[in-house]
């Protein structure tokens, strides 16, 4: 056998390998696609696998007409854009004057947010906090208590740090003052880092579920996640009483279920290719320690 | 930095020194300010509420108010069953989980390290990334659609092939399929992000010199590119060691369910039932409590390991 043709078969060996696996990745949400479009009597029956079977729309349209799902929606998008404003400003804040070696206490407030990496107080304090500060039920529940994600924190420092220096300096020469270098020169230079952070934000906020959980039981301000977890629930009650023989109540169909479990992942999926290019770059940075 | 003992003149020159400081740098401060803030109230603020382990805690009361037990919640938590099982639990699943998905993207990563055509590799990286940006409800949602027992595919297809239908929801066993299943999906592609990173920096003249020698692709794979990402491997296997007793509260909670709970009840999750279902805050804060300083533990004894074996810690 010859080195090329050796070669050419490792090529085609390895690739049907990465296939499968790209495929092992996408089926479920094929599967689930499928569902999301079959008639509930191809569903029970299980008759869908990857192609939807008795082919309609109703699920879609269901889920199209539901306010109380399109109202979550909405809140979570306002929610997830507030948020991740906020949590880009707290960080690039606090950020930015730790990289300046001679500021005095830097090393303190360093240790101040390092060790909140280490050692939580754990969720029982942390309710019992947001309680006490009267916020169950209100969008700062879902909002403060994640503000500033130390791990990002030190992602953006280090970024800051690797910046050329000469800069900064000859800006400081001109005599302009920190706040105006951080917002002309230093915040433009770093828009890829800061599209990866956003996106770590973004998507932390929109599949945050535990801290709704905990916090919100006012239906109004559900977020989608929490909207949508009912729904799961209520499935595995269809799974438990099936195991025990009673009788079938009346529950979700499926192909609504899944046509909700699509229209929660689309709006992800519509941001994610594009800060894709950023974020493998940013997800190194952090692999590099601060 | 005013000494006692410095001249009045001298002492001028420092508050001039001083306030030029002031000057220029009270803006960092004034940056500063807020985020500190939120770090002392919401990451600080529920360490203080931490004494609840010590102290017979109600609602009404409040933490200040409330009267020292000293280590009588500890013991009682000690004496629970379910305190061993969810223990157990999660470091079972901790340790079921490394073992399955600690591998994947090792290979993933040198399989599409070795890729030639552009295109395909940025095509497949793009798709087994897309896993990591899902949430864990949603996970839930397919997780059922596939493996439930009457209408799900994967029982489906077992069954046209002539098999058995397997309980992957309800029997604990079977679960524990479900459960890795999930973690292997999730985290597989995304990992593969610092083994590839870690292979940028090969020196390609390494592989050119192992073509004259007439190496096969195997070969150069297990001589070249395997030690070239043994030093992140390493550093990755000991930071998963030194999280055994840390695991998140949405995986266990949203795939597991009543009929598993044996396996699937682990310390978070206990947590947040004996504590914010059951009211039993006292309780539920020194499982927490316990957790936190025994995985402060862990870390600190990885990192010790870290430095002995890569003479670089993970911290």
């Amino acid at each position: 056998m010859s080195e090329r043709t050796s070669n050419r078969i490792f090529d085609v060996v390895n690739i049907t390998f990465i296939s499968l696996f790209v495929i092992f990745c996408l089926a479920p949400f094929v599967h689930t696609i499928a569902v999301s479009l079959s008639s509930n009597r191809a569903i029970t029956s299980g008759e869908v696998t990857l192609w939807p079977v008795e082919t309609n729309w109703d699920a879609y349209a269901q889920v199209f007409s539901d306010h109380s799902m399109l109202r979550s929606l909405g809140f979570t998008v306002l929610l997830t854009v507030a948020t991740t404003l906020l949590c880009m400003i707290f960080t690039i804040a606090a950020a930015y004057p730790l990289t300046k070696g001679n500021l005095k206490g830097r090393k303190f407030f360093l240790y101040l947010i390092i060790v909140t990496m280490f050692f939580s107080g754990g969720i029982i304090p942390e309710y019992l906090l947001i309680r006490d500060l009267n916020m169950i039920n209100t969008v700062w529940a879902l909002i403060l208590p994640g503000l500033v994600s130390p791990f990002n924190l030190i992602i953006l420092i280090s970024f800051f740090k690797n910046l050329p220096p000469s800069l900064e300096e000859s800006a400081e020469i001109d005599g302009s003052s920190f706040l105006n270098t951080l917002l002309r020169i230093v915040l433009p230079l770093s828009l890829p880092v800061m599209a990866t952070l956003a996106l770590f934000y973004a998507v932390g906020r929109w599949n945050g579920f535990q801290d709704a959980l905990m916090y919100i039981n006012d239906p109004q301000i559900y977020p989608l996640q929490l909207k949508l977890f009912q729904m799961v629930q209520n499935n595995m009650v269809t799974e438990l009483t099936q195991l025990e023989g009673a009788n079938r109540t009346p529950l979700t169909p499926e192909a609504l279920k899944a046509a909700t479990v699509i229209f929660a992942t689309v709006p992800i999926l519509c941001v994610y290719p594009w800060l894709q290019k950023y974020f493998v770059s940013g997800v190194m940075l952090g692999a590099v320690k601060g | 930095m005013t000494k006692a003992k410095a001249t009045p003149l001298k002492r001028y020159g420092e508050l001039n020194k001083r306030s030029a400081y002031l000057k220029r740098y009270w803006q960092l401060y004034a940056l500063l300010a807020l985020p500190i803030l939120y770090f002392v109230i919401f990451r600080y603020g529920p360490m203080y509420g931490v004494q609840i382990a010590f102290k017979d805690f109600n609602l009404f009361t409040g933490i200040n108010d409330s009267e020292w037990i000293g280590l009588e919640a500890f013991r009682e938590v000690f004496a629970m069953n379910d305190f061993y099982i969810t223990l157990r639990n999660t470091f079972m699943l901790n340790f079921l989980d490394l073992i399955v998905s600690f591998p994947a993207p090792i290979i993933l990563a040198i399989m599409l390290y070795e890729v030639r055509s552009g295109w395909f590799k940025r095509f497949s990286q793009t798709v087994l990334y897309i896993p990591h940006f899902i949430s864990w409800v949603i996970i839930g949602g397919i997780v059922y659609q596939l493996f439930g027992t009457q209408s799900g595919m994967i029982n489906g297809v077992l069954q046209g092939l002539g098999f058995e239908a397997v309980p992957f929801l309800t029997e604990k066993n079977s679960w524990l399929i479900t459960y890795l299943f999930t973690g292997v999906w999730q985290s597989a592609g995304w990992g593969t992000i610092l083994y590839l990173a870690a292979l940028t920096g090969v020196n390609k003249e390494l592989f050119e010199a192992a073509d004259v020698d007439g190496a096969s692709r195997l070969r150069k794979i297990w001589h070249i590119t395997l030690p070239s990402i043994k030093p992140t491997i390493v550093t990755l296997l000991i930071l998963n060691l030194g999280k055994m007793v840390s695991i998140g509260f949405d995986r266990p909670y949203i795939i597991g369910n009543t009929a598993v709970r044996e396996y699937s009840d682990v310390l978070s999750t206990f947590v947040y039932r004996i504590g914010l279902e059951a009211g039993q805050y006292t309780l539920a804060t020194v499982v927490g409590l316990f957790q936190a300083v025994v995985g402060l533990v862990f870390i600190l004894g990885s990192n010790y390991i870290s430095k002995k074996t890569t003479g670089d810690g993970i911290l």
